[in-house]
């Protein structure tokens, strides 16, 4: 019914907008002999502007708890309560926006658009998280995402994947990065933002496939610790850089690992690196390492080609381009009246040439975006592919300090400077 | 005890950790700076152009809030309280009256009541409204361009990317600073 309305009415305005422009008044405002008043007008004011402020200031806060729990009170707990905090607040009151991983987006698009000026609260969030990575580890990744929280909280049984899953997988968030980056860039789409799985959680209200998309991720996240995290976050990338180097991190023991095997099984997240015994030959392995940083390039030229011939297909989820084919493919679309981006287009007043000669600009940007974004998918590749080859003599359990999220969980399993620790080994000794 | 070989590979992984620091630190410290230079205070909110709307009905399905946080709104000193008005009735309509048969607003959101003979006072209800712009066709195209949509800022999420926008085929809604939310029609000029 409410189509077939809609239908008529689309024709009728469809003539009657390129005969008359509604810019004008057609019966004056009448004098009332009564004595009327029209009510007045009166919208709502938007959120008050330093509130915004106060958002960054928790944010700050958070992060500033969770690196103490985890440096210094080594309390899984607390992060626990902070992490609840955070999704409560960040997540259900805040709905979600803005966080740091959408933040990628909005700092892209103010490099690349004059007019587009972003606001401090967003690129606050973007840095503060990055800053702490570098000095603490990922503490942003286990007490301050409300995506991580929410994750967190539903680990019930997880399991551990092969070796060869997780680095598959792990290239992913890579790619996302990339990808998330050229459409910012190309002011298409903020595609991190569109596909967020938990936001449509925390607004309680979002299109049904978001909803089938964020509770597969929660059934999944059950067994599967945190997958967004590990296998989509695109910040996750820029947090993994920054913590490989971070200045502190946390630790599984506090002094001495006595090589209890007691932490081995504790990380749901496999971000607990073994012990690793002498390497057989040391020759062998400077020689694949040569090979494999020798082959970065040749990765990096693969990708850039793949990335850069799929433009035409990349481009497509761009609203000009889509409209520039879709009309040269098939321009009896032209008199179709029900199609609402071909008639808006037609009665705008621009002409063909016009739109095709915008699309096509767009195309260039993906086609050269595409060789960026394929070079360094490329280079994130081929640098994970060497690392491999690097020989590391670790003694120890430790954290993976660029995927460990910080959680906290490994430290309640170290016996070690717990109360009964000292009887007990003497016990034993 | 350490020996001395190990010591001095701890030393170099030090050394080449905190170098590497240092230049990812200059890297978003830099990347910040530069962002920093044109960034502004205050936030932006999402924002429809009632002059550039051509009422294409997306706002009401778009929007990842349901019902939609787009509202017809009235901007009633710009109303010329007909008594057949274009965005309350169907076209054709024979009895002008407010039967469910007659009104355009497929959820009656729009109440309608007797002023002075001949002029009829139109209200929109926000509970009932969801955006469609239905009206607001009605309207421009037969009256004076009262009734219009806005994004009601006590509703909408202010999503980073607004979807309606992505999907609004005449480019109307655009990020602007909260301190001008509201482009409300009050004048016939686009200003």
């Amino acid at each position: 019914m409410k189509k077939n309305t809609l239908k008529i009415l689309t024709v009728l305005t469809g003539i009657l907008i390129s005969v008359v422009s509604f810019a004008q008044q057609r019966f004056p405002r009448p004098d009332f002999e009564s004595d009327y008043q029209a009510p007045s007008l009166i919208m709502p004011e938007p959120r008050q502007g330093f509130m915004e402020y106060i958002d960054v200031f928790i944010l700050f806060i958070v992060l500033s708890l969770t690196t103490w729990f985890v440096l210094k009170r080594r309390s899984r707990k607390s992060v626990l309560y902070l992490s609840i905090f955070t999704l409560i607040y960040f997540g259900f009151y805040r709905n979600g926006c803005i966080c740091s991983i959408g933040a990628i987006q909005n700092v892209t698009l103010s490099l690349v658009d004059p007019t587009y000026a972003i606001s401090l609260s967003a690129l606050a969030f973007f840095m503060l998280p990055l800053l702490f990575a570098l000095f603490a580890g990922r503490v942003f990744c286990g007490g301050a995402c409300p995506l991580g929280a929410i994750q967190d909280l539903i680990i019930i049984k997880p399991i551990s994947l092969p070796v060869g899953v997780r680095k598959a997988l792990g290239l992913i968030p890579y790619l996302y990065l990339g990808l998330s980056i050229l459409y910012a860039a190309t002011q298409t789409d903020f595609i991190i933002c569109r596909y967020d799985p938990f936001v449509g959680i925390f607004r309680m209200d979002a299109p049904f496939n978001m909803l089938v998309l964020g509770g597969s991720f929660l059934i999944v996240g059950m067994f599967v610790g945190r997958p967004y995290c590990r296998f989509l976050c695109p910040y996750g990338v820029l947090l993994n850089w920054m913590s490989s180097v971070s200045k502190k991190h946390l630790t599984i023991t506090p002094s001495e690992c006595i090589d209890c095997k007691l932490c081995e099984h504790s990380c749901p997240m496999d971000a607990i690196n073994k012990p690793v015994a002498d390497p057989v030959s040391k020759k062998k392995d400077i020689k694949r390492l040569v090979f494999s940083v020798a082959l970065i390039p040749v990765w990096m030229l693969i990708g850039g080609f793949i990335l850069s011939q799929s433009h035409v297909y990349l481009s497509k989820a761009n609203r000009t381009v889509k409209l520039a084919e879709l009309l040269i493919t098939n321009p009896e679309l032209k008199n179709d009246p029900d199609h609402i981006d071909v008639q808006t287009f037609l009665t705008a007043g621009k002409t063909m040439e016009n739109l095709v000669e915008e699309a096509s600009i767009i195309r260039q940007q993906f086609y050269w975006g595409g060789w960026i974004v394929g070079g360094f998918l490329g280079l994130a590749f081929g640098l994970i592919f060497s690392r491999k080859t690097i020989y590391r003599h670790r003694k120890d359990y430790e954290p993976d300090k660029g995927n460990c999220v910080s959680c906290a969980r490994c430290m309640d399993y170290c016996p070690v400077g717990k109360p009964d620790f000292d009887t007990i080994m003497k016990q034993i000794n | 005890m350490k020996t001395k070989e190990e010591n001095k590979t701890l030393e170099r992984r030090d050394f080449i950790q905190s170098t590497a620091r240092i230049s990812l630190a200059l890297c978003i410290g830099g990347l910040g700076g530069l962002v920093a230079s044109k960034s502004k205070a205050g936030d932006y909110v999402w924002q429809i152009d009632p002059f550039k709307c051509t009422q294409c009905g997306r706002c009401a399905d778009e929007c990842v809030l349901t019902p939609s946080a787009v509202k017809c709104i009235h901007a009633l000193q710009l109303c010329g309280y007909c008594d057949l008005c274009g965005g309350y009735f169907k076209p054709g309509v024979m009895d002008l009256n407010t039967g469910g048969e007659n009104q355009l607003c497929p959820t009656a959101a729009i109440k309608r009541s007797f002023i002075e003979e001949p002029f009829f006072e139109y209200t929109i209800d926000e509970d009932l409204c969801i955006g469609c712009g239905i009206c607001v066709e009605g309207c421009s195209s037969f009256g004076n361009g009262s009734l219009h949509l806005q994004i009601v800022h006590d509703l909408c999420v202010n999503c980073n990317q607004c979807a309606i926008a992505q999907m609004c085929p005449s480019d109307a809604i655009s990020r602007v600073p909260a301190d001008k939310a509201y482009k409300v029609k009050g004048d016939f000029t686009n200003t």
